[in-house]
């Protein structure tokens, strides 16, 4: 069951880490890129890591995506 | 040209990392340290959450070295985006919606609660100093985010963040005046399991949280206010 619900989300997070890297528009490539964080934080806690996950899932999925969107406030929102 | 070379580079790494990867005994201990930590370091600690024990107690001048490279990030953006003179509230903010402010405003103390829970529970469950300072960052970014145009007040952000490291460093020089080396554990080990346990690992493990929270929320308060 466990190896199931494990290659689902190592499925898509491979997705998101994808769309992240093909999406033009800034700002959905950053959700993207926290999606990728919030699978890594339950998969690290399926791996038996609560320490890891608290931490990816605060930084990685908080506030690094808020530190992303105010830096394409100022810059431009779209790739060229 | 250059993407034959990069499809090259990246078979050639994934190569060596596999290679690599295969010879490693995965969930075995074939260190000793490893499994010294695991059998003793409960009755040496007094600590419930091994990785706690690890981290504060037999690592902890480790921890207090990323302690050091946090602040040093922190004290180089301030340098950057703090230098520059500060709007004085020039422009009105949009103010969001009342749903919105009621429901960040019921929020924002149970946020801080949990952030607060994670660090002082630091040697019983897991998580710690790191991970309830990042809570606590994330419960200011949402007031940020929602309140728009209110502000910490930068001093008490500061005296915070310096109390926090000062107490780290003020309990590993008491450890060194006793004459057992530095960040030693000299506080009774209390009872397993409760919550004033772990000697000196509860104490230390409060202030890397405070420092943390100040210090990410510090972070946060300069960007969003270059932002603006």
């Amino acid at each position: 069951m466990n190896v199931i619900i494990a290659t689902v989300l190592v499925l898509v997070m491979l997705v998101s880490a994808i769309a992240a890297l093909v999406f033009k528009d800034l700002l959905n490539a950053v959700i993207a890129l926290s999606v990728v964080s919030l699978i890594a934080a339950v998969i690290f806690y399926l791996l038996q890591a609560p320490d890891v996950a608290m931490a990816e899932a605060a930084i990685g999925a908080a506030l690094v995506t808020a530190i992303f969107i105010i830096a394409i406030r100022r810059t431009k929102r779209f790739e060229e | 040209m250059r993407k034959i070379i990069a499809i090259v580079l990246l078979a050639v790494i994934v190569m060596g990392i596999s290679l690599a990867v295969r010879e490693i005994p995965f969930g075995k201990t074939d260190t000793k340290v490893g499994e010294y930590y695991l059998n003793e370091g409960k009755e040496e600690t007094g600590a419930a959450n091994i990785v706690t024990s690890v981290v504060v107690n037999y690592r902890g001048f480790d921890t207090l070295g990323e302690i050091a490279v946090l602040f040093t990030a922190a004290i180089g953006l301030g340098a950057v985006f703090g230098s520059r003179k500060k709007k004085k509230d020039a422009e009105e903010v949009e103010k969001s919606s009342l749903i919105v402010y009621t429901g960040c405003r019921f929020l924002f103390p149970v946020i801080l609660l949990v952030g607060a829970y994670i660090f002082i529970h630091g040697h019983l469950t897991p998580g710690g100093g790191f991970q309830g300072g990042a809570v606590v960052a994330s419960a200011f970014l949402l007031m940020y985010l929602t309140c728009r145009g209110k502000r910490i007040r930068d001093k008490s952000n500061k005296v915070v963040e310096s109390l926090g490291g000062l107490i780290f460093v003020g309990i590993g020089l008491v450890g060194l005046i006793i004459g057992k080396g530095f960040l030693f554990n000299f506080l009774p080990k209390g009872e397993f399991l409760t919550l004033f346990s772990g000697g000196i690992i509860p104490i230390i493990y409060i202030a890397i949280g405070f420092k943390v929270g100040a210090e990410l929320t510090g972070v946060l308060d300069n960007i969003i206010e270059e932002s603006k």
